[in-house]
């Protein structure tokens, strides 16, 4: 049973990291293609509601976004208020704020925009409907209403 | 002097890729949109008289600020809403209260029977937008199963399974999505 007996030596081999980067870039490349870039930072608490029939965006690039809901400092108060890119806006930014997304798009696409309603679930409908005043003003028919998805009870 | 070979020491690259995983983690957010897709319709023209509709053809559907729901003068419940709203779009025992079914042919499908109806949708400035989702939610489900409904009878899958677009085309005639939001109105303030 000498055969068995440990050598001399009791140092434990040290593991080899070399494979570890491998790893870890997979996670980067998994990460990079699941995710899109924050454009812009919400300054606004945003839990939308929930619904079962829902759609998917289809293009992404002919998406514009409108953020309402409660200012994230509680110094702002919370009154329901609406962000345009990066900055609180009134409901009278909107059509220009329309005006300019359809500018940096492409004369082909300019019809095709859909204006996409990140809307707080807690927001009182009277914003909503300012906005959506505004938004048939200015020939911006095509809206979507941002929600989570519901788990779809069984009928 | 030939060189030995030197390997590259690559213990700093995890940690270097770990910088960078951690950085898309924070800038990014997953793909998150999903919503409900509508029309808006272009704005009154006010020379122009709005279309008569009979009575019979209108499901009034009232939100109140306390987000209670009023269909066609009484209160129910949300989850009675689609069931509400299938009967209406439908109408299935050819009821004299519930609109008028119009048969038109359409191609791809033959001859059916679209219905006349209209789901006219009016909320208060003080309803919350999860109510109105709620609301929303319910009535294009009524809408979806009916066409789900049309689209297995006639082609025999889901309307959403469907793969031709002269079909999907077809049963989005046949069912329209015939929710018309009213003006709004302040009545119960902010």
């Amino acid at each position: 049973m000498a055969r068995f007996k440990k050598k001399g030596s009791r140092t434990v081999p040290g593991i080899n990291t070399g494979s570890m980067s491998d790893i870890i870039f997979m996670f980067l490349f998994f990460f990079m293609v699941i995710t899109t870039i924050r454009e812009v930072t919400l300054q606004v608490k945003l839990t939308p509601p929930t619904a079962t029939e829902i759609q998917k965006l289809e293009k992404k690039s002919l998406v514009s976004y409108i953020y309402i809901g409660q200012p994230r400092k509680a110094a702002l108060g919370n009154e329901s208020r609406i962000q345009l890119n990066n900055a609180f806006a009134s409901v009278a930014d909107i059509q220009a704020f329309v005006q300019a997304e359809r500018a940096s798009r492409d004369e082909s696409d300019k019809n095709f925009i859909t204006t996409a309603l990140k809307v707080d679930m807690e927001t009182k409908m009277g914003v909503v409907s300012d906005v959506k005043q505004e938004l048939r003003k200015v020939g911006a028919f095509k809206i979507n209403y941002s929600t989570r998805k519901a788990v779809k009870k069984e009928s | 002097m030939p060189q030995r070979n030197a390997e590259l020491n690559t213990a700093s690259m995890a940690d270097i890729s770990f910088l960078l995983l951690t950085f898309f983690l924070l800038t990014s957010s997953i793909n998150t949109d999903l919503g409900i897709t509508r029309k808006l319709p272009p704005p009154p023209d006010p020379t122009v008289k709005p279309p008569d509709v009979k009575e019979r053809n209108i499901l009034k559907v009232l939100v109140n600020k306390s987000d209670l729901l009023l269909v066609q003068g009484r209160p129910i419940d949300i989850v009675q809403l689609k069931e509400v709203a299938k009967e209406f779009l439908s109408n299935p025992a050819n009821r004299q209260d519930l609109p008028e079914m119009e048969e038109k042919t359409i191609e791809n499908l033959g001859t059916v029977k679209i219905s006349k109806g209209i789901i006219s949708l009016k909320n208060d400035r003080g309803t919350s937008y999860n109510m109105y989702i709620q609301v929303q939610n319910e009535l294009t489900s009524a809408v979806n199963e009916l066409r789900d409904e049309l689209s297995r009878q006639r082609y025999g899958v889901k309307f959403a399974d469907l793969t031709n677009a002269d079909f999907i085309d077809a049963i989005s005639k046949a069912v329209p999505v015939a929710i018309s939001e009213a003006e709004p109105e302040n009545i119960g303030g902010k």
